[in-house]
């Protein structure tokens, strides 16, 4: 159900009445890759599934089991994945390679480099499992810095999309895209908060609430957690906080980074990721070339996670509403 | 069916002329490797000449035959058959590695159509064949995939993945070709980290095994056109060659592997070279 009024909700952006406990869905981020794939795969047939012997948990069992002859299983081989999947490209499939993000991109990546993108290939990874959030399996299986490994090779596209809805459509919307990609979701229960009606455009942020004081620059499932925190600030400080929902790391909206930067005076990045190199480094770049204003960073700051809930994880590793209040609290003691 | 006599003559004269080229473009770059790309030089000839489905003059023809190289460092030969099967001038294999050329130090596909994929990093090729092959039984396809890999990177994982894989998936569409010339950089294969028995490890991975003359066009095309016939798996053709072929300084001296000649070395190599010429149109 579209909200219509509420304090600080941005125009056009259709979401949920996220701020209703009691109406609020969750679904894991890797459902809306699963539905997605299922779609893309019925929509173009040379969309085919890869899996390296993980489909019920990256949700391409279901794939599977609609397009069973657009899908390959090829067990626990992440290398192969990636350069098969190049083959495939080569002859115009659309191939989608599943595994965890730890282990692809994470174990593959030169062949990432090489074989997807210098051959500028059309092959897509759905990194699932990613971030501290995987839990009890602990830090082997906590992906916390594929996303700089992945921006950082030219022509890869990298899509962290915020719910399972948003991950629906990147999904389908990347399948249609020409050019080496890569998705990124969790595995956890996440907060629904955007809805069919949404707008979503690879490269386009979007702006989830409204607000002239600091700007919380978010992506991924803690997309919510910058939500609740900035009610929180208006709530607690009188603090308008503009929270931008920003999936798409690369190519990264510049436009609407410098709109926050120059509207708001300051700004706090967040994602369940490494601070160095991850998102939060690519808003960096641009607005230390754009418009200079003070940033905070929210993530995992140069360690490895452990095993535990997700939830105390999030809150451990310092990525939950109190770590963000307080770092917007920190980025607005220092405009000038 | 065996070649004629006069085939082989033709492909051991175009053999001598990829030969001729690898020389030239390698002293003209000043660095590359040389005895990878000259003990190629009959299986490329007899690929580019006699084996494979292809338009020079059409190489993204969607029917072609795809042939991957795997070892991409060894991309001089590959250049050299290319040029004089009519991708492109002859002359422009003078810009091997030069700034702005379309013949990078290693090959790249978005920057020479024909050369079908990116190769250096080793051990990939294989996984790459894998996948056209099957995007080829896939879509009803009749065309094939060849993959010219080196010795020494059958020292990679994926490598073994794509043996694994290849099986599986019963590519008897994907012929395999290993340069077993028995050196690398650091030496011998054998002394840096043991490969044999090679052709007993590809059967036990459920592959069709032949084996030829690397350097004898008749022998190559015999074990290709036998490995053609092969259903339900893929096969290999172990060529065994000898490192440097064609100029005696660098036959069977793995410091060869790595480096050019200089412009006098050069001029030796294509000396004996135009010998070799005299002597095949001779026996003609």
């Amino acid at each position: 159900m579209p909200s219509t009024t509420a304090m600080g909700d941005a125009a056009g952006m259709q979401l949920v009445e996220y701020r209703n406990a009691a109406t609020l869905k969750h679904l894991p981020t890797r459902n809306g890759f699963g539905e997605g794939l299922i779609e893309a795969g019925a929509l173009d047939e040379n969309v085919v599934g890869i899996c390296a012997d993980l489909s019920e948990s990256t949700r391409m069992e279901g794939f599977k089991k609609a397009h069973p002859r657009q899908y390959f299983e090829i067990g626990v081989s992440e290398q192969m994945l990636v350069a098969m999947a190049g083959g495939l490209a080569a002859c115009g499939k659309i191939p989608w390679i599943a595994s965890y993000a730890m282990f692809n991109p994470g174990r593959s990546w030169e062949q990432v480099r090489t074989i997807m993108a210098l051959n500028e290939t059309n092959v897509k990874i759905a990194g699932a499992h990613a971030g501290v959030s995987v839990g009890p399996d602990g830090a082997t299986h906590q992906a916390i810095e594929d996303i700089a490994i992945m921006r950082v090779i030219p022509h890869m596209t990298v899509v962290v999309p915020c719910d399972a809805v948003q991950t629906k459509k990147a999904t389908l919307l990347l399948s249609q895209t020409r050019g080496p990609a890569y998705l990124r979701f969790a595995r956890e229960k996440s907060a629904i908060v955007t809805t069919e009606a949404t707008p979503f455009a690879l490269g386009k942020a979007q702006v989830f609430r409204d607000g002239n004081d600091v700007a919380i620059v978010a992506c991924g499932i803690l997309v919510y957690n910058a939500l609740v925190a900035a009610d929180e600030l208006e709530r607690e400080d009188g603090i308008a906080c503009r929270v931008v929902n920003n999936h798409t790391v690369k190519p990264m909206d510049g436009d609407a980074i410098v709109d926050a930067a120059r509207g708001c005076g300051a700004i706090v990045t967040v994602e369940e990721h490494q601070v160095h190199g991850g998102m939060g480094s690519a808003v960096a770049e641009i607005v230390a070339r754009r418009h200079p204003v003070p940033i905070e960073f929210v993530g995992v700051n140069d360690t490895f996670g452990q095993s535990g809930d997700p939830a105390e994880l999030i809150e451990h590793y310092g990525m939950g509403t109190t770590a963000i209040k307080d770092a917007a609290r920190r980025a607005l003691r220092r405009k000038t | 069916m065996p070649l004629t006599a006069q085939r082989i003559t033709d492909l051991e004269l175009h053999a001598n002329d990829v030969r001729q080229g690898i020389i030239r473009a390698l002293a003209a770059a000043g660095s590359g490797h040389s005895a990878g790309p000259l003990d190629m030089a009959d299986i490329f000839a007899a690929l580019y000449f006699h084996v494979l489905r292809h338009d020079p003059k059409n190489p993204e023809w969607p029917q072609r035959d795809r042939l991957l190289l795997s070892c991409g460092h060894i991309t001089p030969v590959r250049y050299s058959a290319m040029a004089y099967a009519g991708y492109f001038p002859v002359e422009e294999l003078l810009t091997l590695r030069k700034f702005g050329t379309r013949l990078q130090g290693h090959p790249e596909r978005v920057r020479l159509p024909g050369v079908e994929t990116t190769s250096g990093p080793l051990g990939e090729g294989l996984a790459q064949g894998v996948g056209m092959a099957l995007a080829a039984k896939a879509d009803g396809k009749s065309w094939r995939v060849y993959v010219v890999t080196s010795d020494a990177e059958h020292q990679c994982g994926l490598h073994w993945e794509a043996m694994l894989t290849g099986a599986k998936f019963r590519l008897d569409n994907l012929i395999n070709i290993i340069d077993r010339n028995v050196i690398q950089i650091d030496g011998s294969t054998e002394d840096i980290m043991p490969l044999e028995p090679l052709a007993d490890k590809y059967r036990a991975f459920n592959w069709e095994v032949f084996e030829c003359d690397g350097n004898d066009v008749g022998s190559f095309v015999d074990a290709v056109e036998r490995a053609q016939k092969v259903a339900g798996k893929p096969s290999v053709i172990v060529a065994h060659t000898v490192p440097g072929k064609g100029v005696s300084y660098m036959e069977g001296d793995y410091t060869w592997h790595g480096k050019p000649p200089n412009a006098q070395q050069a001029g030796e190599a294509l000396r004996e070279l135009a010998v070799q010429r005299e002597r095949i149109l001779a026996h003609a």
